[in-house]
């Protein structure tokens, strides 16, 4: 075997993958996102999806939900080097199998197509809570809430039928029960 | 209605509040408020360097020497992108820095300003936090949320900065209370739960190895007596990483060297075969463990670190106790006493067999090396230099590369905070302005920086800030003209081929030393080596001394790339014995 020629060790096998939802309160200030984003970039951590707004006006904080995949060892990293973070004040990390936690994304699809194809889109989009939100003759703009890989499987599927322009949100996250993160 | 203060006044308010004494800096159009306000406060006083780099790393020297957090007051754009290289350095070795940046006014950032930067975008990476002030109500607020988190936790750089409006923008100061509550981002509440499987662990250990780090020296001068005390009642072999050297004493006989890449046959093989590893404040850094997959592979571990982060980061371990290292400690050996008092000889009995093993590594002499009297060889020199300077409490700082890893196997230190070193991001040209730095903080102690000829050239304008202030630093070049290290690697794993790293045209040390008004020595034979160094002590004032060295010594002992710890490549005189087994010839 020929030796590796550097003064770095050589990348050991890789474990396997899960993937994560991380949901991260922040104080809402100039520069906050780009500190958790470059984190996340500058360490090489992956991001899948990401989603921010401010939740509390009054105390000024912003929640930001992270998907992400890594080893169960990159997991935890993520997570404690978010909490070093200065305005981070709690981290909660979720399996996306987790069954106590609900994730949704939702997206926005435009169909431009004749009446009887946008109504078999339509159909098609009948479990994931479609609301249409315009309609003309030609074209409609229904918004649906669904997981990640649903909406993937749908922008397939409607593409034939005359899908035409698609916009999603990263996916967001809340536990069932009357519990509430600490 | 109380008195109204500009934002220049309140800077130097804030640095009052909190007992800065000196601040390392360089003018220019975005401070030059809070350089006009310098004159008004007597118990600051500023240190103009020759580039923004050098305050940088001088600010390194001051606090790693002293404790205190070292203040950077740089203008804009290039004043900002030059101090980035020591703020990164500052943040890989957990020094409390505190950078006070000027910015272009407000309206105008974001509008391509002349000497404006993106100043808290390009050093949010390499900052523990930063803030752009843009309203001067914040600015006293921040100032001292500045300093808590540079200097709690684990310490690291933080960078404010201030638009030349805000300099000079007035509001009210009210006096500042230092509060006595802890930060939430700091991590001190360990349990008795965790202590007592520390000593647990401890007292069924056969093989046990103590391997500490910066984190010692960083939780203050107490833990390393802590640490003796604690090391000396269980009776275990310690080791260290560059960082850690001092905190124990380097010429104790528990003390087994340093270990890692350049570290001793002894520690490094003491680390590969051990049953228990307690690592104490040290992060399992790459140039340490070698091989990941075969670190240590038949120990418990044991980590105590004040930053959570740094736990199962590279190495999983067993027991994780979070907290600073002098409180960790100081309750494991309360309880020691307290409860099982039979623990220090029952320890001793049971890990003598390992002390015997110890004993047998150190037989090798790995540090060893061919001495000759015709050239000086450059672990000679280190060792000449200790000699001639041991009686003296004196302070070390280096540059990057072989000079570096020569000081920390032959200079052995006794004392925290006397060794001063760039290891996480080894930056070459750290030393000489953090001796400048040091020198501040110790006006009356002897500081050295063993350089190398390549290194120092990096940062040789500060010469000109040690002689302004009168700093009577000693500049000890181990002039090989290689880029020693780079030339080692070179040959090890690159046939021989020296691309680049021969240095050419080098310039005359004791001419420049005298175009900078200090005394230039220069020393090329072993014969007259003492009386030169001899000559450099003596002299009340900076000193650059060239000492040419053989160009061919390299480093050992060595871990090769990819390599656990008991595999190592060792020096010259072990050659004989490697051919018999064929073993280190394989490695290269």
């Amino acid at each position: 075997m020929p030796s590796p020629k550097s003064a770095y060790s050589i990348p050991t096998k890789k474990g396997k993958l899960d993937t994560h939802i991380f949901v991260v309160w922040v104080d809402n200030e100039a520069g906050v996102l780009a500190r958790v984003v470059g984190l996340f970039s500058g360490r090489g951590y992956n991001i899948e999806s990401l989603a921010v707004a401010e939740v509390d006006a009054a105390k000024n904080i912003s929640r930001i939900t992270i998907v992400t995949t890594g080893t169960p060892q990159v997991i935890d990293q993520i997570k404690l080097q978010l909490k070093k973070l200065v305005p981070v004040h709690k981290v909660a990390d979720f399996k996306r199998e987790d069954k106590k936690v609900i994730f949704k994304e939702m997206a926005l699809l435009k169909i431009v197509a004749k009446k009887k194809k946008i109504e078999k889109c339509l159909k098609e989009c009948k479990k994931f809570n479609p609301v249409i939100l315009d309609k003309t003759n030609k074209s409609v703009v229904v918004q649906i809430t669904a997981l990640r890989r649903d909406i993937d499987k749908m922008s397939k599927k409607l593409k034939p039928y005359g899908l035409t322009s698609t916009s999603r949100t990263g996916a967001i996250a809340m536990t069932r029960g009357a519990e509430t993160f600490k | 209605m109380s008195k109204l203060y500009t934002g220049a006044e309140i800077v130097f308010k804030c640095l009052e509040d909190q007992e800065v004494e000196y601040i390392f800096g360089y003018p220019g159009g975005a401070v030059l408020p809070i350089y006009d306000e310098l004159k008004n406060h007597s118990s600051i006083k500023h240190i103009l360097v020759r580039h923004e780099q050098g305050a940088g790393h001088a600010a390194e020297g001051y606090a790693r020497s002293s404790g205190k957090p070292g203040v950077v007051l740089v203008t804009s754009g290039p004043g900002a992108t030059n101090v980035v290289t020591a703020l990164t350095d500052a943040y890989m070795d957990s020094v409390p820095l505190v950078c006070i940046s000027g910015q272009v006014p407000t309206h105008l950032i974001g509008t391509d300003a002349f000497q404006e930067c993106d100043t808290t975008g390009i050093t949010r990476p390499c900052t523990k936090h930063n803030w752009l002030v843009k309203d001067i109500k914040d600015l006293s607020k921040v100032m001292h949320e500045a300093f808590k988190v540079a200097t709690t936790g684990r310490p690291g750089p933080v960078l404010i900065d201030i638009p030349k409006d805000i300099q000079f923008a007035k509001t009210n100061y009210s006096k500042f209370k230092k509060e006595k509550k802890l930060n939430g981002k700091i991590h001190n509440k360990f349990s008795q739960n965790e202590i007592d499987q520390l000593i647990d662990l401890i007292s069924k250990a056969k093989k046990p190895v103590v391997y500490t780090g910066g984190g010692v020296i960083n939780s203050g001068p107490e833990a390393s007596e802590t640490l003796k005390e604690f090391v000396r009642l269980i009776g275990f072999p310690i080791t260290s990483t560059l960082q850690g050297l001092g905190a124990f004493p380097g010429d104790d006989n528990q003390f087994i060297g340093m270990l890692g890449m350049h570290g001793t046959y002894e520690a490094n093989n003491a680390m590969h075969d051990c049953d228990l590893l307690i690592n104490i404040g040290a992060r399992f850094d790459d140039r340490i463990t070698g091989k990941i997959d075969e670190f240590s592979p038949k120990s418990k571990k044991i980590h105590i670190d004040i930053d959570p982060s740094s736990i199962n980061k590279i190495i999983k371990v067993d027991l994780a106790i979070v907290g600073d290292v002098n409180e960790v400690i100081k309750s494991a050996i309360k309880k020691i006493n307290k409860k099982q008092n039979g623990l220090k000889d029952s320890n001793k009995q049971r890990i003598s067999k390992w002390w015997e093993q110890i004993q047998k590594w150190r037989t090798k002499d790995s540090l060893g090396f061919i001495n000759s009297d015709k050239e000086i060889k450059p672990q000679h020199a280190v060792k000449r230099l200790y000699e001639l300077t041991k009686n003296q409490d004196t302070f070390i700082t280096t540059e990057v590369g072989q000079h570096q890893m020569w000081a920390a196997q032959h200079y052995k230190f006794n004392k925290p905070n006397r060794w001063m070193t760039s290891g996480g991001l080894g930056t070459m040209g750290y030393g000489l302005p953090a001796a400048v730095g040091v020198q501040i903080a110790h006006p009356d102690k002897l500081v050295i920086d063993i350089a190398g000829e390549a290194s120092v050239l990096m940062t040789m304008q500060e010469m000109s800030t040690a002689v302004q202030y009168n700093l009577p630093i000693k500049i000890f070049i181990l002039n090989n003209q290689y880029m020693g290290m780079v030339r080692q690697w070179q040959e090890l794993l690159h046939e021989k081929n020296y691309s680049e790293s021969y240095s050419e045209a080098l310039p005359d040390f004791v001419k420049l030393a005298e175009a900078y008004g200090c005394k230039g020595i220069k020393a090329d034979n072993p014969n007259d080596l003492d009386d030169k160094i001899q000559e450099m002590l003596d002299y009340k004032g900076p000193v650059i001394f060239d000492c040419h060295v053989d160009p061919n010594e390299n480093c050992f002992p060595m871990i090769p790339s990819g390599k656990p710890h008991n595999q190592m490549i060792l020096g010259p005189n072990d050659k004989e014995e490697n051919k018999i087994t064929g073993k280190g010839k394989s490695l290269v």
